[in-house]
């Protein structure tokens, strides 16, 4: 299949990109590592007029601390984030289990993020954790909080003359953990429900801060802020924690499909927000 | 537009539309057909080709994106000693019943043992999990990718 014609620009800078980004409205799209936005093209789904190619700036493939969080490039594939020693939490849980090896090895978690698909698993992964968007545009950069970048189904909080160019993942200071539970039908099929948890402990062992967000269960990725309100101020236990799946399977809003019925995948919300909570407890703890 | 791709150690020059996909100018443009065409939506895997040594979907990424880099096909895996460790382990181990999954699963396992000298049997299953091979012969392929990786360590003297 061949994607609808449109024009190609490899740019060579960030400022090259965003101005034949800006140049081309909004038609045009940015090419990061094009696992979404090729095959979208290919069934014509998607038919920008213009393409531009990032994948030739230098300086956007790294990960690396800066001020106190986790600076991940434009170009990083989620292949390096997964064999980065840098990550943890729910992030380094769910790095592996995005789409397909050879699909981690092109695919870029800025990309992924940008793209918005509520059955994409990182906007569930940064929602539970937090972390800021960092846009680029003619008159310069800004930071999004993921809460107001996450717009809608495939919709962002870009202007058309703006790119992603990296991504600030927190790094907690005190103890935390974090995990990613996905189910899928096989590797590289979207999610049939997944959930991300985050937890951080104060010192006397209680919930200090927590973040339960779902992916494939709403039109969006949703954060289940019903949940997370019953975890802070509390003690880790198993009973808590389903009082939160069940919290979380009443803030879900998913559709009957193939991957199975609504009712059903409320049920495994439910029992992955749990496990999720458990393993993230776990990791806090030790 | 002009590129010029090294394919298998030789350079190819084409004018070519930016929508071109690199699996069709592969097969098409270079005439290298080794590297199959499958589902074309980015599931099975089978148009995997190495891009500077990387296992990725060829169906999923433009040729011009190609431009200026090293790719290698089936067609490359062998040279003037023979058949790559992978392939002779591929016929020995009868890794293969259909055929049309397996250039992409020997470059899979290539890549792999270039990486992983002695990779477990999950590491192989972890590894060829985003190709498909639908005639389900997935035992004999993973014991195939582990025998080749036997015989290059073992032809590397560091067995």
């Amino acid at each position: 299949m061949l994607p609808a014609r449109f024009d190609y620009v490899a740019a060579s800078s960030v400022e090259e990109a965003i101005a034949a980004k800006a140049e081309g409205g909004d038609e045009a799209r940015i090419l990061a590592g094009g696992q979404s936005l090729l095959p979208m093209m290919k069934l014509r789904f998607a038919t920008p007029s213009k393409l531009v190619d990032i994948n030739r700036i230098a300086g956007l493939d790294d990960v690396r601390s800066h001020n106190g969080h986790l600076h991940v490039g434009a170009l990083v594939r989620h292949a390096d984030i997964a064999a980065s020693g840098a990550v943890s939490g729910a992030v380094a849980s769910a790095a592996p289990w995005i789409a397909d090896p050879l699909v981690r090895n092109l695919g870029t978690m800025c990309g992924s993020v940008a793209h918005c698909d509520p059955e994409g698993d990182w906007n569930s992964v940064l929602l539970a954790t937090g972390a800021e968007v960092v846009a680029q545009g003619p008159s310069g950069r800004r930071t999004i909080d993921i809460g107001d970048f996450v717009q809608d189904f495939f919709t962002n909080s870009l202007a058309d003359d703006e790119m992603v160019t990296a991504l600030h993942l927190p790094v907690p200071s005190g103890r935390s953990g974090g995990s990613y539970q996905k189910l899928e039908r096989k590797v590289g099929d979207y999610a049939t429900v997944g959930v991300a948890a985050h937890l951080e402990l104060a010192a006397d062992g209680t919930i200090s801060a927590a973040g339960v967000a779902m992916t494939s269960v709403a039109p969006i990725n949703r954060k289940a802020t019903g949940a997370e309100a019953l975890l802070v101020g509390n003690a880790p236990s198993a009973e808590l924690f389903a009082e939160a799946g069940e919290a979380a399977a009443a803030e879900a809003d998913p559709r009957d499909d193939v991957r199975g019925s609504a009712r059903w995948k409320r049920r495994v919300v439910a029992a992955f927000t749990q496990r999720a909570l458990a393993a993230a407890a776990e990791q806090a703890q030790a | 537009m002009e590129i010029t791709i090294n394919i298998n150690g030789t350079d190819h020059t084409a004018d070519v539309e930016p929508r071109r996909l690199l699996v069709d100018h592969i097969r098409t443009g270079a005439g290298l057909t080794g590297t199959h065409i499958g589902c074309d939506t980015t599931s099975c895997g089978v148009c995997t080709v190495l891009v500077d040594g990387t296992p990725v979907k060829s169906c999923t990424m433009l040729a011009v994106q190609a431009d200026g880099r090293e790719v290698t096909t089936v067609e490359g895996l062998k040279s003037a000693d023979g058949l790559h460790p992978v392939q002779q382990a591929f016929s020995d181990e009868h890794g293969l019943q259909c055929g049309f999954c397996t250039p992409a699963m020997m470059l899979v396992g290539a890549a792999l043992i270039d990486e992983n000298p002695a990779p477990s049997d999950d590491e192989v299953r972890w590894a060829i999990s985003g190709n498909l091979c639908r005639c389900t012969g997935y035992m004999n392929i993973v014991k195939a990718i582990q025998a080749a990786a036997a015989a290059a360590a073992s032809s590397n003297g560091d067995s």
